[in-house]
Parts: structure tokens; C-alpha cells; sequence
């Protein structure tokens, strides 16, 4: 299963180095959207550092999206999804291997919207590795959860349209979680880091199930749909 | 090249149907076939547009259900797992089954590792079909229709599979191509390999096959294997 992981994850990751849509594409939107996030609220950059973090999220969202429908895109093409099948490959390789590769793409692109955040929305930024543990958690829910979803969503003709419906309410409770222990961790409201705890062990509850869901049910999702 | 000897239910066999029913929607797209295909064989599938040959490759590879009757694939049995034999076939269908933005050598190690072979047998693939050079470096996207047509047979190559299954093989491909293909069908078969083989091209496929089936309205005609006739033997003498 880890081999087969391994390789459908260097190959969604080598073709995109190639083709340089997570980069030429998705990286713009993203900071886009905070960019208007910080032209909307910019009348009051107190209230922009309070909201930072639940913008943030939002962003990683959004772009998860984009990284997903991405992901699937690639095996559409001149019946490429059938080769996936054919490969022999297993189900639930095939499952962490994609959501490796979009939770990678994930991880470097918060990297930079993190300095984004810290700059657009006059943030200060700390307790580093805490903030690191929650977006370790939430991106693998947003891959995990999204991986799920796009292979539902993969086979039908409205694809683009359904995958958000099928994804963004799923995904509210990671949403809500995140964003909750990261304002803690930031102390950009009036709770503590202490208060982080129940949130990031939400975060991990739902990051573990939407994983576990994935590698049980992914290779018969990838059959029948 | 002396005729290969009429394969006969007595041999090995590869692909075993039997009343085998599949269904596209609600139309029966393979509609109660009896097939066998001895192990080494080159089984030639005709029939007119629509009659269910592709459906027939599909099924052998997997790629579609088998919702009543028998499915044997190299010993798997397709109506419980259909997914157990496709490590060990390789499917050339109407599309190419690549990645575009890989370059060939890309889509050839990732065919060959994904059916658990060495990386070295998709730079082998490639040498043989005579990809290796300055298309190696390519990515799919910028190929020729036949170019492609060649990478997808590579990546089949790649996988050494034991069952081979060509969907209308020869088209897109020149004719130095087309020799290359045919020569490596004969050598996969000779090295053991069954091949199924769809195709419109009568008088180059006719060549290449051992056998000949004819799929008319989702059922094969002719698709079992002769009964082997009992060894003769001499009389017995009375003393």
C-alpha cells in the first residue's frame, strides 16, 4: 500500500511541477483572496488581525478545492482514470498517494499565505510549532476528505459544480476547528493557547476520520464511479 | 512460419466465459458469452462497430462488471474480484491511457512500477518501440496521434503482462509501426502470453492470430476450444 502511495504521489507531484498550476494558478488565487479579504476589512486593521485566522483557513479552503479538482483533472484526460484502475495499483494506495500529493502542494502553499497573513494583516506570528501541529492536521482533513469527494465527483459530467456542495460542508468542522486553536495559538482574540487543545483534538478526531474513511472506501469509490 | 497447433480444450486456459452477461446502462453489451482462450494464444475478435468486442476486452481487464454467468481470468474469478488479475494484463483501448504532461520516459517507468515491474523494463519497453532519443525527453502532450499510439503500446510492453489486450492495435500506427507491433505480439506469445485482439484490419490481424471468434450482438461465435480427440491407439491384438 505505501508503495503504491509513494508512487501515484510522485507522479501527481512530478506533473505538477511540470505543468505548474499549483504555482502559475493556485498560489495566485490564494493570495488573492486575501488580498480582497484585506480590502474588504481594511477600515479597521485591528478587527483584519482578529479575523486573520478564520480568513486564513477560508483561503487554505478554497485553494484545497482548486488543489483537488486539480487532482483529478489529471486522470481525466484521453481516459487516464481507466489506467489508474488497470494499474493494478491498490484502492487505498492510490487513496493516500493523491491525498499525499494534494496535502503537499497544501502544506508549502500555507507556508506562504501564513507570510501573506503576517504581512497583508499585521499579525504576529508565534508559537510556531503548535500553528504547525494544526495545519499538519487540517491539511491532512482537507486532502483526506477532498481525495474522497473528487473521486465521487470524477465521473460525472458536473464535476466542477457538485465537488464544492459534496466538500465544503464536510469540511466545516476542520474549518471551524482550525481556525478556533490557530486564533488561540495567535492570541489575536481574547483566548489562550491553552484553549487551542480542544480544538486541535477535534481537528484530529475528524483529520483521523476522514483518512481512515478514505483508504477504507477509496478503491471502491474509484471502481463504481 | 509453420502453423501453431490448433490449441484444444485439453490446453491451459487464460480467459474462461461462460454465459457471461455485462450490461452497459440496461443494454446487455455482452449479452451470455461463451469463451475460452488457451494460454499462448493469439485469438483474433471480429464483428461489426457496436457488436461488443471492446465490451469484451473491458471485461477481461476488469474494467466492467459481470452481472451473471462465469468470468475467469488467469485464475481470478471476475465476479468476486475484479480487480485481482490487473497486475498481470495489459489493455492498448481507444485511448492511450497516459499521463500528457509526463514525458514518455515518465509514463513508461510509472506503467512498468505500477504492475510491480523494475523501472528498467519501462526504459526497455522504450528501446524496443524505438521511443528512446530525442522523444524520451518529450512530454505525451506534444506527441504525434501514432507517436502516442507507440508509447501506449510501450506501456503495455512495460507492464510484461500475461495477458495481452488490443483494441483495434494497428491504428494511428505507420507501417514500420504496424510490423513492430505484430512482431512483438509473436514474441509475447511465444514466450508464453495470450493475446486477445480486436481489430477492423482483417487481412493484418488474420496473419497474426492463431484462432479467430466472431462477437456478433454481445455473444461470440466460435469461442470455445475444440474437444482435444483422444490419442489414437493401436489395436489391441488378440493372441
Amino acid at each position: 500500500m505505501f508503495r503504491d502511495a509513494v508512487l501515484v504521489a510522485g507522479k501527481d507531484l512530478r506533473i505538477e511541477a511540470r505543468s505548474r498550476v499549483a504555482t502559475n494558478q493556485v498560489l495566485p488565487f490564494a493570495f488573492l483572496v486575501l488580498i480582497l479579504f484585506a480590502f474588504a476589512l481594511d477600515a479597521d486593521r485591528g478587527q483584519l488581525a482578529t479575523v486573520a485566522a478564520g480568513l486564513f483557513w477560508v483561503t487554505v479552503l478554497f485553494s484545497g478545492l482548486l488543489a483537488v479538482q486539480r487532482s483529478f483533472a489529471l486522470e481525466a484526460g484521453d481516459d487516464a482514470r481507466d489506467a489508474l484502475r488497470l494499474s493494478g495499483l491498490d484502492g487505498a494506495g492510490i487513496f493516500l498517494g493523491k491525498a499525499g500529493a494534494v496535502a503537499a502542494q497544501l502544506l508549502v502553499l500555507e507556508v506562504l499565505l501564513a507570510a501573506g497573513v503576517v504581512v497583508l494583516y499585521d499579525v504576529d506570528l508565534r508559537g510556531t510549532a503548535f500553528l504547525a501541529l494544526i495545519c499538519v492536521l487540517a491539511t491532512a482533513g482537507i486532502a483526506a476528505a477532498g481525495t474522497v469527494y473528487g473521486a465521487v465527483a470524477a465521473g460525472l459530467r458536473v464535476r466542477e459544480t457538485l465537488l464544492p456542495l459534496l466538500f465544503l460542508p464536510v469540511l466545516a468542522p476542520v474549518l471551524l476547528a482550525a481556525a478556533r486553536a490557530s486564533e488561540a495559538v495567535l492570541g489575536t482574540t481574547s483566548t489562550t493557547m491553552a484553549d487551542a487543545w480542544p480544538w486541535v483534538r477535534l481537528l484530529g478526531v475528524f483529520s483521523t476520520i476522514y483518512v481512515a474513511f478514505g483508504v477504507v472506501a477509496f478503491g471502491p469509490l474509484l471502481e463504481e464511479a | 512460419m509453420p502453423p501453431a497447433a490448433m490449441p484444444t480444450a485439453a490446453m491451459p486456459v487464460a480467459v474462461r466465459f461462460r454465459a457471461a452477461v455485462s450490461l452497459l446502462g440496461r443494454f446487455p453489451a455482452l449479452a451470455g458469452v461463451d469463451l475460452d482462450v488457451a494460454r499462448g494464444e493469439i485469438l483474433l475478435l471480429k464483428g461489426p462497430n457496436g457488436a461488443g468486442k471492446t465490451t469484451l476486452l473491458r471485461a477481461c481487464a476488469g474494467l466492467v462488471g459481470i452481472v451473471s454467468g462465469e468470468a475467469e481470468v488467469l485464475g481470478c474469478d471476475l465476479t468476486r474480484d475484479r480487480r485481482a488479475v490487473r497486475r498481470r494484463i495489459g489493455l492498448l483501448g481507444h485511448g492511450t491511457f497516459l499521463y500528457d504532461e509526463l514525458t514518455v520516459a515518465d509514463n513508461l517507468r510509472f506503467a512498468a512500477r505500477a504492475a510491480g515491474r523494475p523501472a528498467a523494463d519501462g526504459a526497455a519497453a522504450m528501446e524496443r518501440l524505438g521511443l528512446a532519443g530525442r522523444l524520451h525527453d518529450l512530454p505525451v502532450a506534444k506527441l504525434s496521434a501514432g507517436q502516442r499510439r507507440r508509447v501506449a503500446l510501450a506501456a503495455v510492453v512495460a507492464r510484461r503482462p500475461e495477458l495481452w489486450l488490443l483494441d483495434e492495435p494497428h491504428a494511428s500506427l505507420d507501417a514500420a509501426g504496424r510490423d513492430l507491433l505484430d512482431a512483438i505480439v509473436r514474441e509475447a506469445a511465444a514466450a508464453g502470453a495470450t493475446v486477445l485482439l480486436a481489430s477492423h484490419e482483417l487481412d493484418r490481424a488474420d496473419h497474426l492470430a492463431t484462432r479467430r471468434a466472431t462477437v456478433v450482438g454481445g455473444q461470440v461465435q466460435d469461442g470455445l476450444l475444440a474437444v482435444a480427440s483422444p490419442p489414437e491407439r493401436e489395436p489391441a491384438r488378440v493372441p
